[in-house]
C-alpha cells in the first residue's frame, strides 16, 4: 500500500501534442463481497475516485466501482500546450488520497 | 461408448467449475445494468455506433480483463465525448466505471483492466458535449469468474 504508484509520460513533447499516460497503483481493491477464510465478508474497500490534474486543470477522470481489477490500471491520453506539472491523484473509500506528480517540458 | 480424452475431460471439468460459480453468487439482473444506464442517459435512448470495445472473446480469469473503450470523436470544444460508463451486466453489481474526459483529453480512449462474474455483455454508452448518447456491446466468455471468492 505504501508503494509508489506506477506512471509512465513523456518527460518532453510538443506543443498541441497528444500524449499517452498509463499509471498502476498497488492496491486490493476489496469488492466487499469475498469472504476471508472464516467465512466472514471482508469489507468493501476500493479506489472510488482517480483524477489527473495538469497545471491545476483537471484533465482526466474516473469514479470507479468493486468491478476494477485489482492493482487498478488507467491508460489515457492528455493534449498537452505548455509545459507543467502532471499531478494524480488515487481516492481510497477510507479517504485517503495517495498522489504522485510528473514534468514535462513542452517546445 | 469412448472413454473420454484427456481434452474432453478437462472441458468438462471447467464447465461444471463455471456453472458452480455461477449458481452461487449473485448476478445483477439485466434490468438492473438497464436501470444503470437510463440514469446515466437520464431516459434518453443511445443510439448505436461510434464505439469500439476492445475486449477478449474468451477471459480465462475474470480477475482482471484487459479493456479498452475508443468513440471517434474529434474531441474539440465544440464537438467531444464527455463521459463513458461501462456496465458488465453479469456482475453482482453492474455498474463497473465512469470515465471524464475534458478538453484536454486530446483522445476519448481509455484502458483499464475490470472484473467479469461470468459470461455477460460489456455495455458501454458514450455522452456527447451537446447531450445525445451513443452505444456499443460486446459478449465475454469467462471461465474462472472474478468477482467473490
Amino acid at each position: 500500500m505504501a508503494e509508489k504508484p506506477r506512471i509512465k509520460v513523456a518527460k518532453e513533447a510538443k506543443k498541441g501534442e497528444v500524449i499517452e499516460i498509463k499509471t498502476l497503483l498497488a492496491h486490493p481493491m476489496e469488492s466487499g463481497l469475498r469472504k476471508d477464510d472464516a467465512g466472514a465478508l471482508v469489507p468493501r474497500k476500493i479506489i472510488n475516485r482517480f483524477t489527473c490534474e495538469f497545471n491545476g486543470t483537471l484533465a482526466f477522470s474516473c469514479e470507479l466501482e468493486p468491478a476494477i481489477a485489482a492493482n487498478p490500471y488507467f491508460q489515457f491520453t492528455v493534449r498537452v500546450e505548455e509545459s507543467g506539472t502532471f499531478r494524480f491523484t488515487w481516492i481510497d473509500d477510507d479517504g485517503t488520497a495517495i498522489t504522485a506528480d510528473e514534468s514535462i517540458t513542452v517546445s | 461408448m469412448r472413454p473420454l480424452s484427456r481434452r474432453a475431460a478437462l472441458a468438462l471439468g471447467l464447465g461444471t467449475a463455471a456453472a458452480w460459480a455461477g449458481a452461487s453468487r449473485a448476478r445483477a439482473t439485466p434490468s438492473e445494468a438497464d436501470e444503470a444506464i437510463a440514469k446515466f442517459t437520464g431516459g434518453k435512448q443511445p443510439e448505436p455506433g461510434r464505439i469500439a470495445i476492445d475486449l477478449p472473446e474468451i477471459a480465462e480469469n475474470g480477475t482482471a480483463v484487459p479493456l479498452t473503450v475508443t468513440v471517434e470523436s474529434p474531441m474539440t470544444t465544440a464537438d467531444r465525448i464527455t463521459d463513458v460508463l461501462v456496465v458488465a451486466d453479469g456482475n453482482p453489481n453492474p455498474r463497473v466505471a465512469t470515465f471524464r474526459f475534458t478538453p484536454m483529453s486530446g483522445r476519448a480512449e481509455v484502458a483499464t483492466r475490470i472484473r467479469l462474474n461470468a459470461t455477460e455483455n460489456v455495455i458501454v454508452v458514450a455522452r456527447t458535449g451537446d447531450g445525445r448518447f451513443l452505444t456499443a456491446r460486446k459478449e465475454v466468455k469467462v471461465t474462472i469468474g472474478g468477482c467473490g471468492g
